[in-house]
C-alpha cells in the first residue's frame, strides 16, 4: 500500500491529533536509544484509547502493514526502530497510573508510565517497584515489559518478569486479552512470562499491573578497590558463597572509573584497576552485620581499600558514578556502543582478557561496566562515527564480544534485547530448530507477521548466510583469541 | 560446561518405558527419547510422559502410551558461587535439595514432593511451589533454562545458566506448568539461594478475617516473612533470614513460638496435615491475597498469605468457579471429582485460541500429554 492511501485510511480510524505523517514530525521517531540505526516510518499513530489501538491493529493486520510499538524510545537494541513500510504505534499518551492497591500491594498503570514514576507514586506507602534499569527516569513500563528490563537491584529483587502480575494486551487481530492476574498465577500456559522480553513481537501491551515491595528499612553501600581482576572476581564469588545476597553488586574497570569520576565527581579512586560497589539492605542490625562480613571478605580477597557509606548521601554518591557511567563515557568519546552479554561469573577474568585483546586488535577502546552479581557485562566500545569505517569495526568488535560470551557459557543479551543489532549473534547462540521454534511461537500470536517484523529472531536464510561467511573453512575469525 | 558432579542413569530399581535404557549412555538416552517422539509424531500416537508419577492425580485424566523419563538422572553442573544448578529431569527433587543443602543452598521455591520419587521434570511441568511462594517466588521465577524435545522430536535448548538472559522468547518459563503438553523436559537450570541462617514460626489465635488482614499488613512491611498460613483459628507465620533480622521481627510481631514450626510447613507443603485427609474434593483457589473470606461451603485453609486457599468441599464445580471468578480468582479441582471434565479453570475465549495456536506450534500432531491440561490441547 502506498503512503498516501495508508494515511487517508488511518485518518478515518483516528482523530487528527493522533496521527503524524509529515517528515519533520516523523523525524524524532526515526531511532531509539540505539541511534546508529535509523529509519523513517510511513506514519506515527499516537492513540488515546484502547479501542483506537484495536482498530489500528485490525487494519494493519488486514493489510499486512508492519507495526512497531514504542514507549519512551530508550531501547538500546533498536527494538523501537521503525519499519520503513509501516507505522510506529506510540503509547506516549497512555501515561496514567490507574490504581494503587496498598492492601494487595499492586499498582495498575498504563504502559507509557515511567518506571521511576511508579515508585514515586507509592513512596508514601513505604512501597516501591523494584526493577530499576539505568534509564528509569525516562524509560516506560511498557518498554520494560517488552525487554524484560533488569537493573542494579535485580540480583536480589528480580527482573521485570518477576515483578509484573498482569498485562492487558491487544493482539494483532484487534482482540483484547488479559495475561496473568491479580492472583499469584493463572490457569494454562504462562503467557505472562512469555510476553516479558518478547520485544513487541507478540502483542501491544495496553495496561500493566505491577507488584509493589516494602522498602527496606535501611541500605548501606561498600566501595572496594582492587588491583587485579582475579581479586575482584574472587571477592564477588566469596560474597555469594557466604550466603549473602546483596541488593546490588557492581564492578567497573579503570577506564569506566576515570570517566565516571570526571563526570560525577563521586570520589572514585582513579588509579584503581577495578572497583566493586556492593549494596546491602534490610533491618539496621542485619545490614551492620552483613557490612562487617562483606568488608572482611573483600579485604581477605585482596582489596586495597574498602569504603563504607556512613550516610544516605554517601551511599548515593557511591552509586552516582555507576549510575552515570554511560553518559560519563559519552563525554570521553564522540560516540560509544553499549554491549550487553551475560556470562557465568567465574568466566569474568577470561572474558575481560578476551575483550582486552579484541580491543587492541580493533584499535578501539573499551570501558567495562558490569552487573557483577548476576554476570551481566556492559562493555562500552568508544568510537567516532565521523571516522570512515569506525562504526563498522565497532559493530564487528561488539559481535565478537558477544560471541565470546556465548562461548563462555553465557548469552548475547542479558537485559537490552536482541532488537536489530544482535540478529547475527542469535545465529551463534541458537540452532536452526530452535530458531524455527521461535518463529512458530511468533506465528501463534501474529500469523501475518505485522508486529516489529525483522527484529529479535533472525530468519534461517540470514543465519545460513552469516554462518557461511563467519566460519570460513572451519576457522573462526581471530583464532588466536581463546574460546572457552 | 564443566561437570562438577555427574551421575548418569545409576538408578536401576525404577521401571522404565524404554527397554535397556539403563545400560545406555546419556546421549543414547535422549536420542531414544527423540526417536520415540518422532515415531509417535509420525503415527499420531498420544504419549503420557512421566517422571516419578507422584502427581498422577493432577490435571485431567492422562492418556497415551507411557514414556518414563525417571531414568534420566544426574546433576549436570553445580557451582555454589554461581547460584546455579543444572539437573536432568528424572533426578529426584529430594536428592537435589540434599546436595544443595550440603553447600548451604536450596531450591527456594520449596517444591512439594507428594512422594519421594518426585522428579525435577515433574516439578517444572506441574509448576507447583511451596509455602514461601509469595515472598521468594515460584518455580517459574527460578527457572533459568530448559532443554526439551518438542512434539516433532526436535532437541531444543532455551534460556541458559545465567541470571539474566533475554535472547529469544522465554520458552523455559513457558514450560513451567504446561503439564508436559509443549515438550518433554530433558534438563533444567535453576537459580538457587542460600538457606536462611535462622528461621522461626510464630502462631496467633485469630479469626479468618483478622488473619487475612494481618497477613497482608505484614507483607507490606520490610519483614523477613517466608510463609503465612491460616487454619482453624490459628495464624502461623514463618520468619527466615539472618539471626538479627529474625530476632528483630519476633520482637515486633509478638505471638507465640511454634517449636514444631518446620514440621508444620513441611506437612502443609506435602498436604499431610489432617485438613487434607478429607474425602471431599480438594480445590485450589488462587485469589488476590487480601480477598475477604469466601464463605464457600466446606473447610478452608489459607496459604500464601491469603492468595492460595485450599477448599475441601462437596459443592458443585460451577458454583465454586463462579464464586472465585467473581473475586478475580481461579479454581483448580486439585484432587478428586470427574477428571474427564475441566480440572483447571476454563480459559477466556481469546486465551483458549492462543493456547491452541501455541500447542500447535510446539506439538503439531498433539501427541504430548494430550488433554491433561485442557481437553483441546
Amino acid at each position: 500500500m502506498r503512503a498516501p492511501e495508508l494515511i487517508a485510511e488511518l485518518r478515518r480510524l483516528l482523530p487528527a491529533d493522533c496521527l503524524l505523517s509529515d517528515v519533520e514530525a516523523l523525524r524524532p521517531y526515526e531511532c531509539d536509544g540505539l541511534t546508529a540505526y535509523r529509519e523513517l516510518p510511513l506514519a506515527v499513530v499516537i492513540p488515546t484509547d484502547v479501542d483506537q489501538i484495536c482498530n489500528v491493529m485490525r487494519y494493519c493486520e488486514t493489510h499486512g502493514l508492519p507495526v512497531v510499538a514504542r514507549g519512551a524510545g530508550t531501547s538500546l537494541s533498536g527494538g523501537a526502530r521503525p519499519h520503513k513500510d509501516g507505522i510506529v504505534l506510540s503509547l506516549a499518551r497512555f501515561n496514567q497510573i490507574l490504581a494503587i492497591d496498598p492492601t494487595n500491594r499492586t499498582a495498575r498503570v498504563q504502559p507509557g508510565v515511567r518506571n521511576l514514576a511508579i515508585s514515586e507514586a507509592v513512596a508514601h506507602l513505604g512501597l516501591y517497584y523494584a526493577p530499576d534499569p539505568s534509564s528509569q527516569i525516562a524509560c516506560s513500563i511498557g518498554g520494560n515489559v517488552a525487554e524484560n528490563a533488569g537493573g542494579i537491584h535485580c540480583l536480589k529483587y528480580g527482573l521485570t518478569v518477576h515483578n509484573v502480575l498482569k498485562l492487558e494486551v491487544v493482539l494483532t487481530n484487534g482482540q483484547r486479552v488479559t495475561l496473568g492476574g491479580d492472583t499469584p498465577d493463572t490457569p494454562g500456559y504462562d503467557l505472562l512470562a512469555l510476553l516479558n522480553g518478547s520485544e513487541g513481537m507478540l502483542g501491544i501491551v495496553t495496561e500493566v499491573t505491577v507488584r509493589l515491595l516494602p522498602r527496606p528499612v535501611t541500605a548501606q553501600a561498600l566501595l572496594a578497590v582492587f588491583d587485579e581482576v582475579t581479586q575482584a572476581g574472587d571477592a564477588v564469588a566469596a560474597v555469594i558463597a557466604s550466603g549473602i545476597v546483596p541488593a546490588g553488586l557492581e564492578m567497573m574497570d579503570n577506564l569506566a572509573i576515570r570517566a565516571a569520576e570526571e563526570f560525577a565527581a563521586c570520589g572514585y579512586p582513579v588509579d584503581a584497576a577495578f572497583i566493586l560497589i556492593c549494596e546491602l539492605d534490610g533491618t539496621e542490625s542485619e545490614v551492620s552485620q552483613q557490612v562487617e562480613r562483606v568488608t572482611g571478605l573483600f579485604l581477605e580477597k585482596g582489596a586495597r581499600e574498602v569504603r563504607i557509606s556512613r550516610s544516605e548521601d554517601e551511599r548515593l554518591k557511591f552509586w552516582s558514578g555507576r549510575k552515570n557511567a554511560f553518559p560519563a563515557v559519552g563525554r570521553i568519546s564522540p560516540d560509544y556502543y553499549c554491549i550487553d552479554g551475560t556470562i557465568p561469573r567465574k568466566q569474568l577474568g577470561n572474558v575481560l582478557k578476551g575483550i582486552a585483546s579484541l580491543s587492541e586488535q580493533y584499535g578501539l577502546r573499551v570501558a567495562n561496566v558490569f552487573h557483577a552479581g548476576d554476570g551481566n557485562l556492559h562493555p562500552l566500545i568508544l568510537y567516532d562515527a565521523s571516522q570512515p569505517d569506525e562504526f563498522r569495526r565497532t559493530e564487528e568488535l561488539g559481535g565478537q564480544i558477544l560471541e565470546l560470551c556465548v562461548h563462555a557459557g553465557g548469552t548475547i543479551t542479558g537485559e537490552h534485547g536482541v532488537g536489530v543489532e544482535k540478529l547475527n549473534q542469535m545465529c551463534v547462540q541458537f540452532s536452526e530448530p530452535e530458531l524455527q521454534q521461535f518463529h512458530a511461537l511468533k506465528n501463534a500470536f501474529d500469523p501475518r507477521g505485522v508486529l516489529n517484523p525483522g527484529k529479535a529472531v533472525p530468519t534461517l536464510a540470514r543465519c545460513a548466510e552469516f554462518n557461511a561467511m563467519h566460519v570460513h573453512a572451519g576457522q573462526l575469525p581471530l583464532p588466536e583469541i581463546e574460546r572457552f | 560446561m564443566r561437570c562438577t558432579f555427574m551421575r548418569a542413569n545409576s538408578r536401576s530399581q525404577r521401571s522404565s518405558g524404554f527397554d535397556a535404557t539403563e545400560l545406555m549412555g546419556v546421549a543414547d538416552w535422549s536420542e531414544r527419547l527423540v526417536e520415540r517422539i518422532r515415531e509417535a509424531n509420525a503415527l499420531g500416537t498420544p504419549l503420557r510422559i512421566t517422571g516419578g508419577d507422584t502427581k498422577h492425580f493432577l490435571g485431567r485424566q492422562p492418556r497415551g502410551e507411557q514414556v518414563d523419563v525417571s531414568g534420566h538422572t544426574g546433576v549436570l553442573s553445580y557451582e555454589p558461587t554461581e547460584l546455579v544448578v543444572t539437573v536432568r529431569a528424572g533426578t529426584p527433587i529430594a536428592e537435589v535439595q540434599a546436595m544443595l543443602n550440603g553447600s548451604g543452598q536450596c531450591l527456594a521455591f520449596e517444591p512439594p514432593d507428594f512422594g519421594s520419587a518426585a522428579t525435577i521434570g515433574g516439578i517444572v511441568a506441574s509448576g507447583l511451589s511451596g509455602p514461601c511462594r509469595p515472598y521468594l517466588g515460584s518455580v517459574r521465577d527460578f527457572v533459568l533454562g530448559v532443554t526439551c524435545v518438542n512434539g516433532s522430536g526436535e532437541w531444543l535448548h532455551f534460556g541458559g545458566q545465567v541470571m539474566k538472559n533475554v535472547a529469544g522468547y522465554d520458552v523455559s518459563r513457558l514450560m513451567v506448568g504446561a503439564m508436559g503438553t509443549l515438550g518433554a523436559i530433558l534438563d533444567v537450570s535453576f537459580k538457587v539461594l542460600p538457606v536462611p541462617e535462622a528461621e522461626q514460626t510464630r502462631v496467633y489465635e485469630v479469626s479468618e478475617d483478622i488473619a487475612i488482614a494481618k497477613m497482608n499488613e505484614w507483607a507490606a512491611q520490610p519483614l523477613p516473612l517466608s510463609a503465612a498460613c491460616y487454619l482453624t483459628n490459628e495464624l502461623r507465620i514463618r520468619l527466615s533470614g539472618t539471626e538479627a533480622g529474625v530476632a528483630a521481627a519476633v520482637r515486633d510481631l509478638g505471638g507465640a513460638q511454634d517449636p514444631a514450626g518446620s514440621l508444620f510447613w513441611r506437612a502443609l507443603r506435602e498436604q499431610q496435615l489432617p485438613f487434607f485427609e478429607s474425602t471431599d474434593v480438594l480445590w485450589r483457589l488462587a485469589v488476590p491475597p487480601a480477598t475477604p473470606p469466601l464463605g464457600l461451603p466446606g473447610d478452608t485453609l489459607l496459604d500464601w498469605g491469603g492468595a492460595q486457599r485450599w477448599l475441601s468441599s462437596r459443592q458443585g464445580d460451577e458454583a465454586i468457579r463462579a464464586a472465585v471468578q467473581a473475586v478475580g480468582g481461579h479454581a483448580t479441582r486439585f484432587r478428586g471429582g470427574d477428571r474427564s471434565l475441566s480440572v483447571f479453570h476454563p480459559l477466556a475465549p481469546g486465551l483458549a485460541t492462543l493456547h491452541r495456536n501455541l500447542k500447535n506450534a510446539f506439538d503439531p500432531a498433539g501427541i504430548l500429554n494430550p488433554g491433561r491440561l485442557y481437553e483441546e490441547i
